[in-house]
């Protein structure tokens, strides 16, 4: 198990490299001078020449590239055109909100998901299944800002009875925090529960169908024994996978849900540095998300064992 | 005074007329129709006939595991020491399940959980109906590995189902089925999915715990072998209903139904093997079981059956007794002679 775990880790290397590879070349692509945006709108030319001297700008591709390989390695991700401060820095005082944000979140969406799910395939075809799918399906197709926007008029504006937007760190106190992320996390959480959802009902329902079910109703088991001891456990590899993968689509959401919550995270700083053409802070945390991203589905792949005994590392 | 007579004590299962269908694109699927027998206490009773007769529907039915939908018992009844099932709540169903009823089916490769250990799988069922506590049901399912013959049983507690063969895992089925204490065993083609070697011992096994249990075994087959070593009285279904019924010495010596004639291999038949006759496996006869979805007039059999006269075509025979206890539903059953 332990070397498995560590054979995987080093399979991830390859994989980080070229999404280094990629993100460097993007902005390296992408039209715009940052030496342009910070010199400001006063500047001449020369100014912005000597700017992008000073940057190494003018440096050829493979001289950057291997700059800031280089430095990642040694845990720098290089410093804000902008703010002229470590990437890292920036990076490690905007994390809390969005660590919280991301797992908040994913917890909401699998606590709404599974029960679902599992409830849909057993009901399936009747009445309590279409309205679980239904709902999955407005979900999906829900852009997370229209959503965001109608929980705050519902629950801030109409009710009031949480706060419309900000971030509250917890160390200032559980409940100022969780009352905050809740609004957010529940946005966010229900466009990720609908995918879940569904792999969930399809996954249980292929199980349902099996003869060991059959089994264990001729046992005497009541229907929560069979659904959960028997089946869900079966399903469960399915649904741990696209929960690894739902949460590239949690990145992505949380890009959005901080911006339309005010929320001072990692995906507040990569809009406004995408804004500045800070390239520095771009690429930092898309290698972050992306380490993240890869990280998760490694833990996927290592929870398999914990549900199929078949399954031996 | 001179004592009361005693009634008659009511069998220990009893199916009344019962009728199971299907709903298809087609419309109903007849499955089961009219389909009435007693077992008694200890008896063993088999059920005989082709793929797709109702065997397995029968016998799902009796613990109420059609599904549903597609499938509903639309008539009849099913007595269990004289109460009716149909009347039963889904707890009290389940308070019967795996304690009073228990099952075991043909596919030991896929009726086993792969997630769940065999000393899980086998004392779920001990604590839920007796309310053991865990280290109790794992004494237990020990005790029950033993009994079943299983090599090094304190192993295969905490084995999981892949690892074990075809015939051991029937063994832990039937570990499972037995922990409880059954009155009744279904068995649902027990042996069919196995090597012959391993169906010879497998069937020992059952008849050596049925001479130690005293439960009443249902028991479906295939194999005539298997009805002649294991089974007191056997019924023989086609097309969802009773053809014949009797004891099996009788039943085997002088087939009254063309049906189980066929199945004996004792009807002459183009391109027959002889070898295959003498196999004593049920028998492949020409033609194919009619379509259950449309109704069927006269004898259901009549169109593959060689005796068939122009009134079997017409109306539908009656099982009617030739023999004490020996009934059949054909038009020429009194002519049929001993094997
Ligand atoms: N879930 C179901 N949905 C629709 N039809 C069904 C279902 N289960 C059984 N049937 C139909 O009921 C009839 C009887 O099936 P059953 O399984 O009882 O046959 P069997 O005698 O056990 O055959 P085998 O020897 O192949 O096991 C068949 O025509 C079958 O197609
Ligand atoms: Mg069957």
């Amino acid at each position: 198990m332990l070397a498995y775990a560590i054979r995987r880790l080093l399979a991830t290397i390859p994989v980080m490299v070229i999404v280094a590879i990629i993100v460097f070349s993007l902005l390296y692509l992408t039209p715009g001078d940052p030496a342009a945006v910070l010199a400001g709108e006063q500047a001449t030319a020369d100014d912005i020449a000597r700017l992008r001297l000073a940057l190494g700008l003018d440096d050829p591709f493979l001289v950057r590239f291997g700059h800031w390989v280089a430095g990642v390695l040694r845990g720098d991700l290089g410093t804000s055109v902008f703010s002229n401060r470590p990437v890292l820095d920036l990076i490690v005082q905007r994390l809390e909100p969005t660590v919280a944000l991301t797992a908040a979140s994913l917890f909401i969406a699998v606590l709404i998901a599974v029960p679902l799910g599992v409830v849909a395939a057993w009901q399936s075809g009747r009445i309590i299944d279409r309205l679980a799918m239904g709902f999955a399906v407005l979900g999906f197709s829900m852009p997370v800002f229209v959503l965001s926007y109608l929980l705050i008029m519902l629950l801030s504006v109409e009710w009031n009875v949480l706060p419309v937007q900000g971030y509250v760190p917890i160390a200032y106190g559980f409940w100022p925090w969780a009352t905050h992320l809740l609004l957010p996390a529940l946005s966010l959480g229900i466009v990720n529960a609908a995918l879940i959802a569904r792999i969930t009902r399809a996954s249980m329902l292929e199980i349902l169908g099996q003869d060991y079910i059959r089994t264990a109703r001729a046992k005497g088991l009541s229907a929560p024994a069979i659904l959960i001891r028997h089946a869900l456990k079966n399903a469960a590899v399915p649904i741990i996978t696209v929960i690894g993968i739902s949460f590239a689509l949690l990145i992505s959401g949380v890009v959005v849900t901080e911006t339309v919550f005010n929320i001072p995270g990692m995906g507040r700083l990569v809009v406004d540095a995408i804004l500045r053409r800070d390239y520095p802070v771009i690429q930092g945390i898309i290698l972050i998300f992306s380490m993240a991203y890869v990280l998760i589905n490694l833990l996927v792949d290592l929870s398999y064992g914990l549900f199929d005994p078949r399954i031996r590392y | 005074m001179s004592p009361a007579v005693p009634l008659p004590a009511a069998p220990l299962l009893e199916l009344r007329d019962l009728d199971v269908s299907f709903r298809t694109e087609g419309g109903w699927l007849r499955a089961v129709q009219g389909l009435s027998f007693t077992l008694g206490a200890g008896e063993t009773l088999a059920i005989v006939g082709e793929s797709g007769s109702g065997k397995s529907v029968s016998a799902l039915s009796v613990m109420r595991l059609i599904p549903d939908p597609p499938g509903k018992i639309t008539g009849g009844d099913i007595l269990y020491q004289g109460q009716s099932l149909l009347g039963f709540s889904e707890r009290q169903m389940r308070q019967l399940r795996g304690n009073d009823i228990s099952m075991i089916f043909q596919e030991p490769m896929t009726s086993l959980n792969p997630v769940l250990s065999i000393g899980q799988q086998i004392g779920e069922a001990i604590r839920l109906h007796q309310g053991a506590d865990r280290p109790e049901a794992r004494a237990r399912a020990l005790d029950m590995l033993r009994l079943v013959q299983i090599p090094e049983a304190e192993k295969r507690l905490d084995a999981y189902p892949h690892a074990l063969s075809g015939g051991m895992r029937q063994r832990v089925m039937i570990a499972m089925a037995l922990a409880c204490g059954p009155r009744i065993l279904i068995a649902d083609e027990p042996t069919t999915a196995l090597d012959v070697t391993i169906q010879a011992q497998v069937l020992d096994l059952m008849r050596d715990l049925k001479d130690r249990t005293k439960a009443a075994i249902l028991l479906i087959t295939h194999d005539l072998g298997v009805v002649a070593e294991m089974a007191e009285r056997v019924i023989v279904i086609y097309a969802g209903r009773k053809v014949e019924e009797g004891p099996v010495r009788d039943l085997l010596r002088c087939p009254r139904h063309p049906y189980t004639r066929g199945l004996l291999g004792a009807v002459p038949r183009l391109g027959a093997s002889l070898k295959a006759e003498k196999a004593g496996r049920l028998l492949e006869i020409p033609g194919t079981v009619p379509r259950l979805d449309q109704p069927i007039i006269g004898c259901a059999f009549a169109p593959r059956c060689a005796y068939a006269v122009d009134r079997c075509h017409r109306e539908r025979p009656p099982l009617e007794a030739r023999d004490p206890g020996h009934l059949a539903a054909c038009w020429r059953a009194h002519e049929m002679e001993p094997l």
